[in-house]
């Protein structure tokens, strides 16, 4: 007989769960449609059915995350919201999730796709009221900070779903303190690393994991307390799952599991061609990262670099609604924390889309299935390297992401939805971090979150929202400075609106803004900075500037000690305009740091040295000489333009009155705009021009090293972004620029091993490579 | 839903009022919007060729009005290109390459360091309307940022006629 034993799975049915997920792979793949499903059986049979079935379960999600983050006490989660809930299908696709960070959407579901394509059913075992956990990076999560709660659902002793519940954890044990360090250059350095471990059974953690986790991370009660949040949380929504089953039925509820997909699916095509225009749209992010520096401290001298990180991105819209986006001439991963997967790449753009292209409540998988990504393996977002680092994959993903706004506000405004036009998202930072002990005597590690706050890009039809979203969370929040102040030990001496960090137009970026910060009643203590600082990240959009970019500014050894007792004036507010500072007079002995280093590594800091944390703002949009002129008065007396800047920016000729408020003179401004448009045309060349002359430079191989070591990386990764430079500059054919003769080393040039490349790894590849 | 034309003039004139603004946002498209916004940037343009795609605030797609030819046209009246090319070679330009360039726009230290990113400006060469600002490395080579399908986008999409193109 020449007959395979059956072998019962736990997925609902009898297949096991890689029969199940590799089934409905195979049925999209050859149908296009999300398992196959042409018909969606349940949605237009019963449609109300359908439609309460997604609404409960929506609500659910929604309040599981609401009630549960008051459990934990780490403001990250408790005052920021960096935390979010999401249902899946036995297969690991998403069917809703919560508000929140739901780039993890796609992260979580990976997760789950791995313990499906590893065979962890057969070990370590799936059973009902266990509980998984995991944040590695190597298989889709984001960065090693988002810790992943992951519980399967069961009916009548099958797996029907699972549900995941994700937070940023104030510290994984890495380096250095705080949740995205910037010390390590390798993942041994990320911190505690989990590989959807089994670390609950019955719906108990196990002893083994909660003393050998506790112990592998600085914040040990946030840690507790913020698993205890995951755990509340996924288990409101299985029992949510349960009383739905209960009242509606299993045959619905399954039905409905996979129907929502090929919904969401079908749903992301229609807006396509509801709001976009087909063709191609070509646009590049760029972001410094400047290691060659004094006050960057790492392990490896190959890491002590300046680069710059590179992704062009092609956008392909087709006729029938479908899209392609092509990544090709991404730089390679490096030796820093910048990286990341694929997953986190790809699921991440959808927290973008949620907020113009897809603004409706039913994110899942559908749009993940709706959209094809060409992500070169070996480029920064797909690593092919078991060895690199994660912990601040922010860096880059918000730099490469907002020329991704410029592209599709091409097409919203040739249609004449200006509503949807956005120039760019900020660069989310400055990251505040650091730890030691803190005021309460405790192992303490900071991430203020104040970033969450940062200025929205211009729209076409008014300016960007000043300090109030980050593109990571839907839901951003600068969070209260009395809550900062009990989670840090740091005072505020200020919290100000950023001047002339929008980016200048017709409309305005929206302007970030600045916190003073004082160490107070810390011991043994470091800081460190982290944001984009030579580059600005944001590009305007048709004739707007780009958003500001970033600086330093730290000062030790003050004497503000001696300062406050004597009653002199102290540093407070802003560092309202940087080209004149007045802090530092009032410092004479302090050593201030006050630079382009927006990267460093832990320094020592005491009580009374200073902290400036500055967040930025977004792009303009439009010519700065077509703004209304009374808003750009507006914008001086508000304190988001320095006086300066409305002149030699905007040509707006301003008067002081008696009241100390600057208004309009009309008639110098007229004038004033007319002068600046004709130097406009004195100082401008013919584009082809110019091009002479910066091929020359080309050919001199005249630039940074650290400009030349991006387009050789490039060049190695990206055939076809190398062909179309030397097309552009017509570049003789024994012109080369190759890495290795730059004189910088390039270790990961040349050699590299992928997970995949260790024993009984199965990895899941999401994209095309 | 639909939207009156003085609405959608409202919109592109930067004062829509904020529930209808609300009720853009939150509701499904009007597939309509395309023919009254041209018809409105029509009316605000100084000439007579017509409009096909708008590019930008004063940066256009037009039909020639004189041969059918489809060309790319700013507010003022300059014709850079072809439709299909890269209107911005065909501009004029200015490159910040230096700190005090840089400083003209920023306050120091908020400025992108030179020799990191530049910003290159591309005029209008008629009026000196600055109509797109590039902010990449040295060396970068300029971008043609869109390409569009206007046939598909037209006829599939809109089910409109393509207008006629010498």
């Amino acid at each position: 007989m020449n007959m395979q034993a059956k072998v019962e799975g736990i997925v609902r049915g009898g297949e096991t769960l890689k029969q199940h997920r590799d089934r409905l792979m195979d049925a999209t793949k050859r149908t296009g449609h999300y398992g196959g499903i042409k018909k969606m059986e349940l949605r237009d049979s019963q449609p109300i059915m359908y439609n309460k079935l997604f609404s409960r379960l929506r609500a659910g999600v929604v309040d599981a995350r609401e009630t549960a983050k008051k459990i934990a006490a780490s403001p990250i989660v408790e005052q920021e919201g960096e935390l979010c809930f999401t249902l899946y299908n036995a297969a690991g696709d998403a069917i809703l999730t919560s508000t929140g960070i739901i780039i993890h959407v796609g992260t979580m579901g990976a997760a789950i796709k791995y313990m499906i394509e590893n065979d962890w059913e057969s070990n370590p075992g799936i059973n009902d009221k266990d509980i998984f956990c995991n944040n590695d990076s190597l298989i889709g999560n984001v960065h090693t900070c988002d810790i992943h709660t992951i519980v399967p659902i069961f009916h009548e002793g099958k797996l029907i779903g699972w549900v995941g519940g994700v937070t940023h954890v104030i510290d994984t044990g890495s380096v250095g303190p705080g949740s995205m360090s910037t010390g390590q250059i390798q993942r041994f350095g990320d911190g505690y690393q989990i590989t959807c471990r089994k670390i609950g059974q019955n719906d108990t953690l196990m002893r083994d994991w909660l003393h050998e986790s506790q112990r592998s991370v600085r914040t040990t009660r946030y840690w507790m307390l913020d698993e205890r949040t995951r755990i509340a949380g996924c288990h409101m929504i299985r029992d949510l799952v349960e009383q739905v089953i209960a009242d509606e039925g299993i045959e619905n509820y399954w039905k409905f599991a996979y129907e929502a997909i090929e919904h969401g699916r079908v749903g992301l095509q229609a807006r396509i061609k509801a709001m976009t225009i087909p063709g191609k749209y070509r646009q590049v992010g760029f972001v410094d990262v400047p290691y060659a520096h004094d006050d960057v401290r790492v392990p490896s001298d190959f890491a002590k670099v300046d680069t710059i990180m590179h992704t062009p991105s092609e956008i392909t819209i087709r006729p029938d609604g479908t899209w392609r986006l092509d990544f090709e001439g991404s730089s390679r991963w490096g030796w820093h924390t910048y990286n990341a997967h694929a997953v986190s790449f790809t699921s991440g753009i959808w927290v973008m889309m949620t907020q113009s292209l897809i603004p409706t409540e039913m994110i899942n998988d559908g749009a993940a299935y709706g959209t094809e990504f060409r992500l070169p393996k070996g480029t920064w977002m797909n690593p092919n390297d078991r060895r690199v680092a994660f912990s601040y994959s922010w860096h880059f993903l918000v730099s490469s992401w907002t020329a991704l706004w410029r592209g599709l506000s091409r097409s919203y405004f040739g249609r004449g939805y200006l509503e949807e036009v956005n120039a760019g998202n900020a660069n989310t930072s400055n990251w505040l971090q650091g730890g030691g002990f803190n005021q309460f005597d405790e192992i303490h590690a900071v991430n203020s979150f104040e970033c969450a706050a940062n200025g929205v890009g211009a729209s076409a039809i008014k300016d960007g929202i000043s300090h109030a979203a980050a593109i990571w969370n839907p839901e951003g929040d600068m969070g209260d400075m009395e809550i900062w102040e009990l989670a840090e030990p740091l005072v505020y001496l200020g919290r100000q609106i950023k001047a002339s960090s929008g980016g200048a137009g017709k409309y305005r970026g929206g302007c970030g803004f600045e916190s003073l910060r004082m160490v107070w009643n810390a011991k043994d203590w470091t800081m460190f900075f982290m944001g984009n600082g030579h580059i600005s990240s944001d590009w305007g959009l048709m004739g707007g500037y780009p958003a500001a970019s970033g600086y330093r500014f730290e000062a030790h050894d003050t004497g503000l000690k001696e300062i406050i007792a004597n009653g002199g004036p102290i540093p407070h507010g802003g560092d309202t305009d940087p080209e004149n500072p007045t802090w530092d007079a009032m410092l004479p002995d302090a050593l201030i740091k006050r630079d382009k280093q927006a990267i460093t590594t832990e320094a020592m800091f005491k009580d009374y040295d200073l902290y400036l944390n500055y967040m930025r703002g977004g792009p303009g949009f439009g010519d700065p000489l077509d703004r209304e002129a009374e808003s750009v008065a507006r914008d001086v007396n508000g304190g988001y333009l320095l006086e300066r800047f409305a002149a030699s920016v905007y040509g707006v000729k301003l008067a002081r009155g008696k009241d100390g408020q600057f208004a309009v003179d009309e008639a110098g401004t007229e004038a004033l705009r007319a002068t600046i448009r004709k130097e406009r045309l004195e100082k401008a060349v013919p584009t082809r021009e110019w091009m002479k002359g910066e091929r020359q430079r080309i050919l001199d191989k005249d630039a940074g090293v650290h400009v030349q070591q991006m387009f050789a990386a490039s060049f190695k990764l990206g055939p076809k972004f190398e062909e179309s430079f030397r097309k552009f500059w017509d570049l003789p054919g024994d012109w080369a620029l190759m890495e290795a003769d730059l004189p910088i080393p390039s270790y990961g040039r040349e050699y590299s091993m992928d997970i995949s490349e260790l024993p009984d790894v199965k990895t899941v590849q999401f994209v095309d490579e | 839903m639909a939207y009156t034309k003085a609405k959608i003039k409202d919109l592109v004139d930067g004062k829509i009022d904020r529930d209808t603004l609300h009720t853009m946002l939150s509701t499904p498209k009007d597939k309509e919007r395309f023919e009254i916004y041209l018809d409105i940037l029509q009316e605000q343009v100084p000439w007579d060729d017509k409009i096909i795609l708008p590019l930008g605030p004063k940066l256009y797609i037009v039909q020639r009005a004189s041969d059918r030819k489809w060309v790319v046209k700013s507010h003022a009246g300059h014709e850079f290109c072809d439709w299909r090319e890269n209107w911005k070679l065909h501009a004029v330009m200015r490159v910040r390459e230096t700190p005090q360039e840089m400083e003209e726009l920023y306050p120091r230290l908020m400025a992108p360091s030179t020799d990191w990113q530049v910003i290159r400006e591309y005029y209008c060469p008629k009026s000196g309307d600055l109509l797109d600002v590039e902010a990449p490395t040295p060396w970068y080579p300029v971008i043609h940022d869109f390409e569009p399908d206007i046939d598909a986008f037209y006829t599939e999409w809109l089910g409109l006629p393509v207008p006629e193109r010498a």
